[in-house]
């Protein structure tokens, strides 16, 4: 698994890449709560783009950044996430509480209109 | 055993053999002509099979996870063993969103997820003895869904 965060106006952008089970959400979760408060950042956004496999260890871990964003307002979506991946979430009722977008550009528009 | 092919593989239960148990039956099962999506959904259930006996059977603890894997009558039928603490109410545990480990943020998910991928499920568990999972999937070649 290899992870990469950036700023994009108040968004953080979380892109990971690979498979996110028990062992990778761990590294995940610290990675983006550091980043997050040290970057100032309002919403969280995942590039679920290059996720190749998401067992309920990644469910856990996007619900745990939706709890704690929303203390400030924000919002998590998840973008690009492949069918499969999605069926994953799906079965949680995720999406019932986070947005998925196809694409990244898309997202962060919509997040836009949020500050 | 009486299987037309197998593999028997014990492992240290520690959250990198996560990884190492999903390559293993994804391995076993390559000789098949099995569809992608069918592989990514055996491999995610073996992951939430495995996560579980390290996480709730072993508490993060010393411990040794068995798997065996194996064909039959194109019938791939899995068995994820651990000798932890075991399942004191197994309907409990099997309702979606019951977690033990809200703390470690633990969706509760696993179960169902292992439920909606695999054509079966069972899970035989004894307080203080450890927990079997017996998960099937018919092997049908190439889906395209
Ligand atoms: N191998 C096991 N040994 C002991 N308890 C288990 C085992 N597998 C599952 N459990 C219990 O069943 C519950 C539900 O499991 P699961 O659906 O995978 O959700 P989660 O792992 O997110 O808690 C766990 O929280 C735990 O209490
Ligand atoms: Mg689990």
């Amino acid at each position: 698994m290899n992870l990469k965060t950036y700023k994009k106006e108040n968004n953080l952008i979380v892109v990971i890449k690979g498979e996110i089970d028990h062992h990778t959400a761990e590294s995940v979760r610290e990675k983006i709560d550091d980043d997050y408060f040290k970057y100032r950042c309002k919403n969280i956004v995942f590039d679920f783009k290059k996720v190749s496999l998401m067992d309920s260890s990644g469910i856990g871990m996007v619900i745990g950044r939706y709890k704690k964003v929303k203390f400030s307002g924000g919002k998590v979506i998840v973008a690009e996430a492949n069918e499969t991946v999605k069926k994953i979430f799906e079965m949680s009722g995720l999406n019932k509480i986070i947005d998925f977008y196809k694409d990244l550009e898309t997202a962060i528009c919509v997040l836009g209109g949020t500050n | 055993m009486n299987y037309e092919n197998y593999v028997l593989s014990n492992f240290k239960a520690i959250s990198t053999n996560e990884s190492l148990a999903r390559m293993i039956v994804s391995s076993f099962v390559s000789s098949t002509d099995i569809g992608l999506n069918d592989l990514l959904d055996i491999k995610t259930a073996v992951s939430e099979a495995v996560t579980n006996a390290i996480i709730h059977g072993y508490d993060e603890k010393n411990g040794e996870v068995s798997m065996l894997c194996a064909l039959n009558d194109g019938i791939l039928h899995i068995e994820i063993t651990d000798y932890g603490k075991g399942i004191s109410n197994i309907e409990k545990a099997r309702t979606p969103l019951f977690t033990s480990k809200p703390e470690l943020e633990r969706s509760g998910m696993g179960f169902t997820v292992m439920e909606m991928l695999m054509d079966s499920l069972e899970v035989i568990s004894e307080e203080g003895k450890g927990t079997k999972i017996i998960l099937t999937k018919k092997i049908s070649s190439n889906d395209e869904d």
